[in-house]
């Protein structure tokens, strides 16, 4: 059903639009981090790799301003399923999948702007990458197909929490995953315990696909093994989020 | 579609683990009437209503709504309904006119066409004023209105109304009931719960008793009534020592002069010290059921003689008393 979808992310992007608090620190946050880390941090940070500390962060903040947009579907799909509404979308035969596709769908339109707003925001304070027009398209392709994964991840999250306030944990965990990855400072300045961790996340392939294609530079297979783990995701996310919907409207 | 009947159902069991929430539910629904479940918070309603509207599947079974069956023909059974429950199921921060038109859409609507029609049903419940405010600015009923409004953007058949007027003002009552009654004379069955009586009398055609997940009794509110006395000889005690004395005399006399039908026994009020009796509401039996409660002339202060209401019914038939006066929101 098609027609329900696009008519529930409508709703979605309306109600984005029209909650100032949620859209100005979804849009202000991440330019903020990014400040912070190239004006307070960055003069301290010699990444090794011979670009300035901006040019370096930049996909860094990226990934955090998309993991961050993208988990808030849970608050939005929490709000959702306290309130009587899903019962009336239900009574109309609308189904989870177009409910919650609403959701991840203003997400991505929500994403849409917010990354425009950081990269903007990157060019005015010295990010100069090298990447040709296919390489801004690849890593904007893997950008959001990291935000749908997320988003629906969150969507689940969203429906497993029995409160907005706890579906919110969820931002929390998001906006903390990539600090343990190369997002903000190269992996091996970390202690060694967390060099486990931080190289196989899910979160560290994204960002080196990202940063390696906005400059221009060798990827290997970390855009295949970023696509692998989106794609995992996504496949477990979709099957939970259908069970927990189950689950809750019994 | 053919036949008559809206709603029928017949032995609906549900559980929550342990919780025998429907215990065997039987009912029956004409199209174009209204239909009441009067019960008690906890009484099983919301969960009757859940299992009709397809929401929560039956442990056992089963029911026909608008001529399907709720577990096998669940996406027909929604086409032909709308449910509109305990707090209202509208986006604040869309306005009035966004969220109809979003309904209409889900109805499967054209754009168009659920553009007219939201005009049209923000007309009839007196939003158009509104129709571009978010929802959120509205008053209760406003919302309350709107939600109703929401529920009817697909022309359901059968339309089902939890609590529909729990928490309004008197005045917005009065205006969802009319609406309630304009649905009914244009051919829909409505089915609504209630904790009102004042509000199952006026506007249902059959009431159905629910207490513990049964229904306790079914019929018009008038024959309800008719199955307690038809009056009540209500006596002010003169004091506590009085009313004391008065209820033990009413505990073993009412029998002999109550109205024979059915015999709820007598109504205590202690703090307010008084005691209602059944009567048949004749001078002659009002004035032996006086003399004796009270053969000395020296325990009632004051006595009033008054009809039967339902509560008198509900409190026969359940034990409990239902809330008198919605509460304000």
């Amino acid at each position: 059903m098609p027609d329900a979808t696009l008519t529930l992310v409508g709703r979605g992007v309306r109600l984005s639009r029209r909650n100032p608090d949620a859209l100005v620190t979804a849009m202000v946050l991440p330019v903020m981090l990014m400040l912070v880390f190239v004006y307070f941090f960055g003069g301290a940070i010699d990444t090794g790799t011979g670009t300035s500390y901006v040019t370096y962060v930049v996909p860094g903040v990226l990934l955090l301003c998309a993991g961050f947009g993208a988990s808030t579907t849970a608050v939005r799909v929490s709000e959702d399923m306290r309130a009587g509404i899903v019962d009336r979308f239900r009574s109309l035969d609308v189904g989870a999948t177009p409910i919650l596709a609403g959701h991840v769908g203003a997400s991505l339109v929500r994403n849409l702007l917010s990354t425009g707003l950081v990269v903007g925001v990157a060019f005015l304070i010295g990010f100069r990458p090298e990447a040709g027009a296919a390489g801004w398209a690849a890593a904007l392709g893997l950008l959001f197909t990291f935000v749908l994964a997320v988003s629906w991840l969150s969507a689940a999250a969203g429906l497993l929490a029995r409160t907005p306030e706890a579906a919110s944990g969820f931002t929390f965990f998001m906006m903390f995953l990539p600090y343990p990855s190369s997002a903000f400072v190269p992996i091996g300045t970390m202690p060694g315990w967390l060099h486990g961790f931080a190289e196989h996340q899910p979160v560290t392939p994204v960002i080196e696909s990202l940063r390696g294609l906005l400059l221009d530079r060798p990827v290997g297979d970390a855009p295949w093994v970023a696509l692998a783990w989106c794609a995992g995701l996504l496949a477990l996310a979709l099957a939970l989020s259908g069970a927990l919907f189950r689950a809750r409207t019994r | 579609m053919p036949g008559t009947t809206a709603i029928e159902a017949v032995g609906l069991r549900k559980s929550y683990g342990d919780l025998r929430v429907l215990d065997g539910i039987d009912l029956r629904v004409p199209r174009g009437t209204v239909f009441s479940l009067l019960g008690p918070n906890g009484a099983g309603k919301t969960t009757t209503v859940r299992v009709l509207a397809t929401l929560t599947p039956p442990d056992g079974g089963r029911a026909r709504v608008a001529g399907h069956d709720v577990v096998a023909e669940r996406a027909r059974v929604r086409r032909a309904i709308s449910l509109t429950g305990q707090y209202a199921a509208v986006d604040d921060l869309q306005t009035g006119a966004e969220n109809l038109r979003m309904m209409g859409r889900l109805s499967g609507l054209s754009r168009r066409d659920a553009r007219r029609r939201a005009t049209a049903l923000l007309e009839r419940f007196d939003l158009a004023h509104a129709a571009d405010r978010p929802a959120g600015t509205y008053s209760g009923g406003m919302r309350r209105r709107l939600d109703l409004a929401a529920g009817l953007v697909g022309e359901p058949e059968v339309v089902f109304l939890d609590e529909p007027t729990t928490g309004l003002d008197p005045r917005s009552r009065q205006e969802l009931w009319r609406v309630v009654r304009d649905l009914a004379e244009g051919g829909a069955a409505v089915f609504l719960t209630t904790q009102y009586l004042e509000e199952a009398d006026r506007l249902a055609d059959r009431v159905a008793v629910m207490d513990g997940g049964r229904v306790v009794a079914e019929g018009t509110a008038e024959s309800l009534k008719s199955r307690v006395a038809g009056h009540r000889l209500d006596v002010v005690a003169t004091d506590a020592a009085a009313y004391e004395r008065l209820a033990a005399k009413a505990g073993t006399l009412t029998r002999a002069h109550a109205a024979p039908t059915a015999d709820p026994g007598p109504r205590r009020s202690p703090e307010s010290l008084t005691l209602g009796v059944p009567t048949d509401g004749g001078a002659p039996s009002v004035r032996a059921l006086l003399d004796a409660l009270d053969p000395d002339g020296t325990d009632v202060a004051r006595f009033a003689v008054r009809t039967a209401t339902l509560d008198d019914v509900f409190l026969a038939l359940t034990g409990a008393t239902t809330a008198k006066e919605p509460a304000r929101a």
